[in-house]
């Protein structure tokens, strides 16, 4: 099947089988290594990418479902340059060990900042049920998408 | 090299994170070479059965298939899987990489099939037929070494693959003198260590150079090296192992793995890349598990909770072959019963059993956790009878601070400690006495309140070569560039644990460099000096050491070339931040010279910055007539002993009486590492070490059912921990040091998985006191704890 989507503002066209999981199309034909690959049933969330800004896990979507749809992945959150305020924000609280969920954590972080930019330590740990990490046991996680929150906050204040 | 500089003992930053939250570091799959092909394996889904035929022909002639090989391909080509550990009259089987005439467990590699991609890789495995003849499946490990139990391995007419008895001291007598014995059964249940990254390994043979090079995720690339190149029948110095971005360990990649010699041998037969990328379901079922121990503590005691032995009859659940460590990890439970007290005698009869399940190895602790656990149970359970306060017993048995260096009936020598003063730290911040009022007036409310406390000590910085199968001692390199930048080669192989980062503000603060200058290497046998690894929390306390002696062998050739230069004596020069100067008496001396110097003559420089110093060193010019150009230093660091960190873990948490579920309401952590070089890293190890804790305590446990089948062979019935399950945690810390090595550092890496498991369990039973309820065995489901409430 033809298939045309735009991952990071890039877009990508190819014949794919029907069968081709997005995240293989992301990490194999758009080459975009970030996007990791941890359960294949949707449990780890190491996979998760925004799927038009909304935060989905890859390893269980096809890629034909994302015919025509707007993907970001990790690769495509620090604009020009400048880290996203959760990358910055996973960077000063030590929010990674091994790194292998953080990208998925990280775009989880996002799409749970977009649905709810106040979140308590309650709604952030609950958001980011979805998302294994087995070597941070989450505290510094929950500390990292606390210190995003508030910086796109002020980002927000600035702006207005 | 014990003071805190501009960068050690401060909370840094890691240097490692930008690739990784950028998305832009390479892990085994993110590496692509042109021409890969793929590997996927046919897997026995049996747990024990005879193989009477396999056809392949399907397969091979599938589309995009380049090759298929079963155990008869591989059949004297590849070495068997090796054990590296030696015990006395050990069993081991002959463990191929590809299942021979039959399997022994679910999961086991049967077939490998090579494709252009992996998706008909994939397929193709679907067309292999094999005939099975199933036998006789032999899943618990007490029933195993009975007699008339179905045997594994017919060669060795039993199950048994050893026994050991260990430990000191007159344990009759501390039988004959106590008071009473407490005796209770503890289990240890399997675990699956679940690094988020599945293991993976590229392979490539490049036929014209010989050489062969593996790209794999391991915690041990130079021992992975030696054995591959056995295991392949090539010269070590042709194969080259590469750990490059590692997700996650946790012991489960400190091994030697059939997958990892196969890909080898099939690129160099096939003389193209090979690559496979363990799905998580394959990672579950065949790569090692941990713990697995069931077993009888029984403790003589006093009237006034003083231990006076300990006797621990434990099986050990092997699995079906051994892995590089699997009968050693129980003797590490050996050596560690004697947990944070004095005990006169200890006695372990440990008898270790094949079963027809994946291996155990080393999980986060290895053996360590198994002792802490059922010492820390024993004490509760000491209390409970004697009806003291857990507290007072701990304090009746810990050795005082002024009893160090101190020996156990186990045969070791714990070098520093003061027990007390962190349980009283841990009491003081969670608030015992008050809590244990509202504990009573909660119970009259008919509320379950439970408090449990451990206190731990563990083995660290593994070890002296003396007690390790393949040397204890680590590497380090350093090199000063001729532009000054500094390059370390480590031969710890970090993945997760940011020693890129604390290793620089090692090397930053010796040579007075600025962090950013420093670059640590590390997982690369063909740049990296030999080394043994990262596990058993000894990548810092033993590899950071081989890096301070490597730097003062840097440092002190520098400063023969810059006394040198200066055109004076190596003892009139002084080495501050990065920069050689004359002592203060010499100063006055240089400068009447100076003056008197005639004018065609140049002064001699008063002062010179390392980074001038590593040019003229390359520069070979003006250096010392007796020193060597070049300016690097290696150095193998051997430690005299092991250390031995410790600590207090408070659980508070309620029951629910009515769904039997466990809810934390406080988890306080006082840890002793010794001295710390980056508190940030530090608080990171405690805090996911806890997690991991809690996970056994609460909810992981690895399930075969009566045939042996994996049930919990998926993230979806192997519950781990997640953001919403786990408590916020309370750390504080102390820092006594050790004198086994330089730097003062214990090792971190294991504490908190140690010191969380019994202290989240005894809090569960003290909720349960009530009930008259003595001890649950892990995890502690609700639907247990709940049956319990109801009994």
């Amino acid at each position: 099947m033809n298939i045309s989507l735009t991952i990071n503002g890039k877009k990508y066209e190819a014949d794919v089988e029907p069968r081709l999981l997005l995240v293989h199309f992301i990490r194999d034909l758009a080459g975009l290594t970030g996007t990791h690959i941890g359960c294949e049933t949707s449990i780890c969330g190491a996979c998760t990418v925004l799927l038009d800004g909304q935060a989905v896990k890859s390893c269980t979507l096809l890629a034909v479902q994302a015919d025509g749809c707007e993907l970001t992945t990790v690769e495509g959150l620090a604009a020009d340059g400048q880290l996203h305020p959760v990358q910055e924000g996973f960077w000063e609280h030590h929010a990674l060990q091994c790194g292998y969920c953080t990208p998925g954590m990280i775009m989880a972080s996002c799409g749970l900042l977009t649905a709810n930019p106040n979140p308590s330590e309650d709604e952030i740990r609950q958001g980011l049920e979805g998302n294994l990490c087995r070597c941070t046991g989450y505290q510094h996680i929950v500390e990292a998408v606390q210190y995003a929150a508030a910086k796109l906050k002020a980002q927000g204040a600035a702006a207005d | 090299m014990t003071t805190d500089g501009k960068y050690v003992g401060k909370a840094i930053k890691r240097t490692e994170d930008p690739r990784l939250i950028k998305g832009l570091a390479h892990y085994v799959d993110d590496i692509k070479l042109a021409d890969t092909f793929h590997v996927a394996f046919l897997r026995s889904p049996h747990a024990h059965a005879r193989i009477t035929s396999i056809d392949v022909a399907a397969a091979r002639n599938a589309p995009g298939v380049v090759a298929v090989f079963t155990g008869k391909d591989v059949e004297g080509k590849v070495g068997f899987v090796p054990c590296a550990a030696a015990l006395p009259d050990l069993k081991v089987p002959k463990y191929p990489v590809l299942a021979g005439s039959k399997v022994f467990f679910v999961g086991q590699p049967i077939a490998a099939v090579v494709a252009s991609d992996k998706y008909k890789a994939r397929d193709a495995v679907d067309l292999i037929n094999v005939d099975y003849d199933p036998l006789e499946v032999v899943v618990d490990p007490e029933a195993a070494a009975q007699a008339g139990s179905p045997i594994i391995h017919e060669e060795f007419g039993t199950n048994v693959a050893y026994v050991l008895q260990s430990g000191q001291g007159d344990i009759d007598a501390a039988f004959q003198q106590a008071d009473r014995v407490v005796t209770q059964r503890f289990v240890n249940q399997r675990l699956a260590p679940i690094a988020l990254e599945p293991r993976g390994v590229l392979a490539q043979y490049l036929p014209g150079e010989e050489q062969l090079t593996v790209w794999t995720s391991t915690q041990i690339p130079h021992l992975l090296r030696t054995q591959l190149a056995l295991m392949l029948g090539l010269p070590e110095n042709k194969v080259r192992v590469v750990a490059p971005e590692v997700g996650g360990g946790f012991g489960s990649k400190l091994n030697v793995y059939a997958e990892e010699a196969l890909l080898g041998f099939i690129s160099m037969v096939l003389a193209r890349p090979v690559k496979w990328i363990e799905t998580r379901r394959e990672n579950v079922a065949a790569t090692i598990q941990g713990r697995g121990q069931v077993g009888e503590l029984q403790a003589a005691v006093k009237n006034d909770g003083t231990i006076l032995g300990l006797k621990y009859t434990v099986t050990a659940d092997l699995g079906a072959y051994h892995q590089l460590l699997t009968p050693a990890i129980p003797t590490l439970t050996g050596l560690m019963l004697s947990g944070a007290y004095k005990i006169p005698a200890i006695s372990m009869h440990c008898t270790g059993v094949f079963t027809n399940k994946m291996a155990t190895d080393a999980y986060r602790g290895a053996g360590r956790p198994e002792a802490t656990y059922i010492i820390e149970r024993m004490l509760d359970r000491i209390a409970q009878d004697l009806q003291m306060d857990p507290v007072e017993v701990r304090r009746k048995n810990f050795p005082k601070p002024n009893e160090f260096p101190f020996a156990t009936a186990t045969g070791l020598f714990y070098d520093s400690g003061n027990y007390e003063a962190a349980l009283n730290r841990a009491l003081e911040m969670v608030g015992y006495q008050k809590l244990r009022e509202e504990q009573k007036a909660a119970r009259a409310q008919g509320r379950l309140l439970g408090i449990g406390i451990s206190s731990y000590v563990e083995i660290c910085a593994l070890g002296p070569s003396a007690a390790m199968p393949a040397g204890g001692w680590e590497s380090a390199t350093v090199r000063i560039e001729p532009t000054g930048k500094v390059t370390v080669l480590t031969g710890a192989s970090p993945h997760g644990q940011g020693q890129e980062t604390s290793f620089a503000q090692i090397a930053a603060d010796m040579l007075g460099v600025d962090l950013g200058d420093v670059l640590v290497i590390h997982g690369d046998t063909s740049i990296v000096q030999y080394g043994i690894g990262t596990f058993g929390s000894r990548a810092t306390a033993v590899g950071g050491t081989a890096l301070v002696y490597a730097l003062e062998k840097v440092i002190a050739k520098a400063k023969a070339i810059a006394a040198h230069m200066m055109q004076t004596e190596v003892d009139n020069v002084v080495f501050e931040n990065g920069k050689f100067t004359l002592k203060q008496a010499q100063v006055a001396a240089a400068s009447a010279d100076a003056a008197t110097a005639s004018a065609t003559t140049a002064t001699p420089p008063k002062q010179l910055s390392i980074q001038e110093v590593a040019l003229a060193a390359h520069l070979g010019v003006n250096i010392p007539p007796d020193s060597e150009p070049g300016l690097a230093a290696t150095h193998f660091f051997e430690p005299k002993n092991f250390t031995f960190p410790f600590g207090t873990h408070i659980c508070v948490v309620e029951v629910d009486k009515e769904t039997g579920e466990v809810k934390i309401l406080r988890y306080i952590a006082v840890d002793d590492c010794g001295k710390v070089i980056n508190p940030l890293l530090v608080e990171g190890q405690i805090q996911g070490g806890i997690a991991q804790g809690l996970g056994q305590a609460l909810w992981e446990e690895v399930v075969y059912d009566e045939n042996g089948q994996l049930i919990t062979g998926e993230l979806m019935d192997y519950a781990l921990p997640k953001a919403h399950t786990v408590p916020r945690y309370e750390l504080d810390r102390m820092e006594t040091p050790t004198d086994v090595n330089p730097l003062g550092i214990k090792g971190v890496g294991e504490a908190g998985t140690i010191g969380a498991t019994p202290a989240i369990v005894n809090a569960v039973v003290d909720a349960l006191a009530p009930y008259g309820v003595k001890d649950i065995e892990m995890p502690l489901r609700p639907e247990k704890i709940w049956r319990l409430m109801r009994n």
